[in-house]
């Protein structure tokens, strides 16, 4: 067990921290899904925390200058590169500490990205990152492909989806790939602390994001994101999406700690896909042939992760 | 004291570093700068350096590394050539508007293709316009006080600015020439501890590298072009005050023998030895030719070139580096801008040699010498040449 967990104190519904960190009135769509998530991630690090940012959704609608959204320290270098800084500050506060040069105050160093940041262009620099095992998060906040250029498909972009890059006519049915797992990437470095979060179990997610941050070394959170502009659903849709795509089995919630990987819900009835591909525009011309491919895989991954959780 | 020794200019630059008592060093190896990181790893595991060193997994995360380790208040250092420059590139534009004064010592190598890993100026000319302040070491001396320079002048909160001091990949990387060392106690005297401005600290939030609107952009990139223009002033302080504790002078450019010259051959960096050899014969036969070198790039000294060159009838200006399908080399075009309509300018012509480790020789640059001489009454057809390559 990671000693740091005995500092950790699950977060209540009724004593969430008040204190924002992430100031309204930032420019995101209504509806956003990302952005929820990234502020209850925030009060889950509170404000003793560097924040260093991959260019995205989430720098562009917090940092208009002369505007900022951020009420704690926040840098952004390039697109690919989020890792890389993190490694650079985390790597820097520890020798200048140890030369006397700053206060001997430990501070949380996160690195956040969407999912082409994570998956695709900055794959080598978190690689590099969790390699060197930097005392530091990631966390991943994806919405399943390029929404700050337009929706293009990432390699985080579901099997079927419509992106902008994936079009449907007579020759392109979406999204011809499944989703690349990102945090088995992450858990093949052999970090502490994996897990994957969802907005609408915010507690969770709060939970997830703190324990990651406590823990010494570097640590993987994968946060899905709903889009209701890049996906195309009624914005007041998101959490019901962030709900549904967890009672569909597409998206389990897990931890993986020094390996051992625990389910947070295990999903005994699952709803099916049907319910989850509903009322998103990048789903409706998936044909019954393609439904039930999707059906069958997400099965078969949900076995393979429960598998992987039963391992002793 | 200070002592002279017989040492490696890659050690030279590596000794200055500890000198320095840089906090981080993030690097990744690439061919002719392998020696410096590889000697301030060593000086880390003997513990004559407190340093943290970053094994990266590649140029672009190095760079990106020693952001956020500038970012936080460190003492920041790197170095690369060629390819490794070149995949920093992104990267390399960012620390200058942000204000981060991290040193890089780039061992100049030529660039693919063909790949050839011996020494041109391709590498830092492609990367001319980062907005780094920029200077050019030509012995092992210069390489190892122009480090020392580069963190007092980059952390000068007048400046704030990140700085590359240009050393020839192995013509000086791989070479041992005599150098004097500083002691510990004469760096302490001419480089005071890293004082940041700014630093990322929760107690004092700040947002760096927000998105530039066009309401603001051109202004930002004003503001950078005004402080790169603006640190000259303390460049030559700099100088000045290393020159009164050392004795060592320099100057943005370095004459030799050019007060009464027809003739000045321009040059940076390592050849510039080679000239003082080639002004030297060429004197001796009577040719009224001379050297100016130009030692620092950017911000570029115009009126201190202008100073240096004037009573010259043509200048012979020497390029390592050969972009395709442009009008001259990088220095040549830097230098006909410069003196573009200006009354009583010397004439200017240009000629590329040296490309990819091909020896520039005294017989070349007295070629170059012996070309200009003719072309002075006589145009030639083409803006610039190239000396030395073998016909067909």
């Amino acid at each position: 067990m990671i000693s740091e967990f005995e500092k950790f104190k699950k977060f209540k519904a009724k004593t969430l921290p008040e204190e924002e960190f992430l100031a309204s009135g930032h420019r995101a769509c209504q509806g956003c899904g990302e952005v929820l998530a990234l502020r209850m991630i925030m009060k889950a690090l509170g404000k003793n925390v560097i924040i260093c940012m991959a260019t995205g959704c989430m720098e562009i609608i917090t940092t208009p200058y002369p505007q900022t959204a951020w009420k704690v320290p926040w840098i952004h270098i390039t697109f690919e590169n989020a890792a890389s800084v993190a490694s650079g500050i985390e790597s820097a506060l520890k020798v200048l500490r140890r030369k006397g040069k700053v206060p001997k105050r430990h501070i949380d160093i996160v690195a956040i990205g969407g999912d082409g940041a994570t998956s695709d262009i900055g794959l080598g620099w978190i690689s590099g990152a969790l390699e060197r095992g930097h005392d530091f998060t990631y966390i991943c906040l994806d919405n399943e492909a390029y929404m700050n250029t337009g929706a293009q498909r990432s390699s985080c972009t579901p099997y079927g989806a419509m992106t902008s890059t994936t079009p449907i006519g007579e020759k392109g049915s979406g999204q011809v790939t499944w989703k690349k797992n990102m945090p088995a990437i992450a858990v093949a470095h052999g970090i502490p602390y994996v897990a994957t979060a969802s907005p609408a179990y915010f507690l969770d997610l709060m939970n997830k994001v703190k324990k990651a941050a406590l823990v010494k070394g570097p640590t993987y959170v994968h946060v899905y994101a709903p889009c209701p502009t890049g996906w195309g659903f009624a914005p007041e849709r998101s959490i019901e999406l962030a709900r549904l795509v967890v009672e569909t089995k597409a998206f389990p919630l897990y931890e993986v700690i020094e390996g051992h990987y625990i389910m947070s819900r295990k999903i005994s009835k699952a709803k099916p896909i049907q319910e989850y591909l509903r009322g998103q525009r990048r789903f409706r011309h998936l044909s019954e042939e393609q439904v039930s491919y999707i059906q069958r895989r997400v099965d078969a991954e949900y076995e393979k992760l429960i598998k992987l959780s039963e391992m002793k | 004291m200070s002592r002279r020794v017989g040492i490696e200019v890659s050690i030279a630059v590596a000794e200055a570093v500890r000198l320095a008592d840089v906090d981080v060093v993030a690097a990744y190896p690439i061919t002719p700068q392998t020696h410096i990181i590889e000697h301030i790893s060593e000086l880390i595991a003997t513990g004559q350096l407190d340093a943290n060193f970053i094994p990266v997994e590649s140029e672009h995360a190095a760079m990106s590394c020693c952001c956020g380790s500038s970012a936080a208040g460190a003492r920041t250092f790197t170095s690369s050539s060629s390819q490794g420059l070149l995949l920093m590139s992104e990267v390399l534009f960012i620390p200058g508007p942000l204000r981060l004064p991290i040193v890089m010592v780039v061992a100049d190598r030529a660039l693919s293709a063909p790949i050839n890993i011996w020494n041109d100026h391709q590498d830092i000319m492609s990367q001319r316009d980062i907005g780094w302040i920029q200077t050019f070491a030509q012995n092992g001396q210069e390489a190892f006080d122009l480090t020392l320079h580069a963190f007092r002048v980059a952390e000068d909160r007048r400046v704030s600015l990140p700085m590359i001091v240009t050393i020839d990949g192995f013509i000086l990387s791989h070479v041992i020439e005599p150098v004097k060392l500083l002691t510990q106690e004469e760096v302490n005297q001419y480089l005071p501890p890293f004082k940041p401005r700014y630093r990322l600290d929760p107690k004092r939030p700040i947002t760096m590298g927000p998105v530039g609107i066009p309401e603001v952009y051109t202004e930002a990139k004003v503001a950078h072009n005004e402080a790169l223009k603006a640190s000259k002033k303390v460049i030559l302080q700099g100088w000045k005050e290393f020159a009164d504790l050392f004795g060592r002078q320099y100057h943005p450019v370095e004459t030799y023998r050019s007060e009464d010259a027809d003739i000045l051959l321009v040059t940076m960096g390592s050849i510039s030895e080679t000239a003082i050899g080639a002004v030297d014969a060429m004197r001796d036969r009577g040719q009224k030719v001379g050297l100016a070198r130009i030692l620092l790039w950017r911000p570029f000294p115009g009126p201190e070139f202008r100073r240096a060159t004037r009573g010259a009838k043509a200048l012979a200006v020497v390029d390592r580096c050969l972009p395709p399908g442009a009008t001259s080399g990088p220095v040549g075009t830097e230098l006909r801008s410069l003196f573009y309509k200006v009354p009583g300018a010397p004439k200017i012509f240009n000629f590329i040699a040296g490309l990819g480790g091909r020896d520039v020789r005294v017989k070349h640059l007295e070629e170059m010498v012996d070309k200009t001489m003719a072309y002075i009454k006589r145009r030639p057809k083409e803006l610039y040449e190239v000396i030395g390559a073998h016909e067909k």
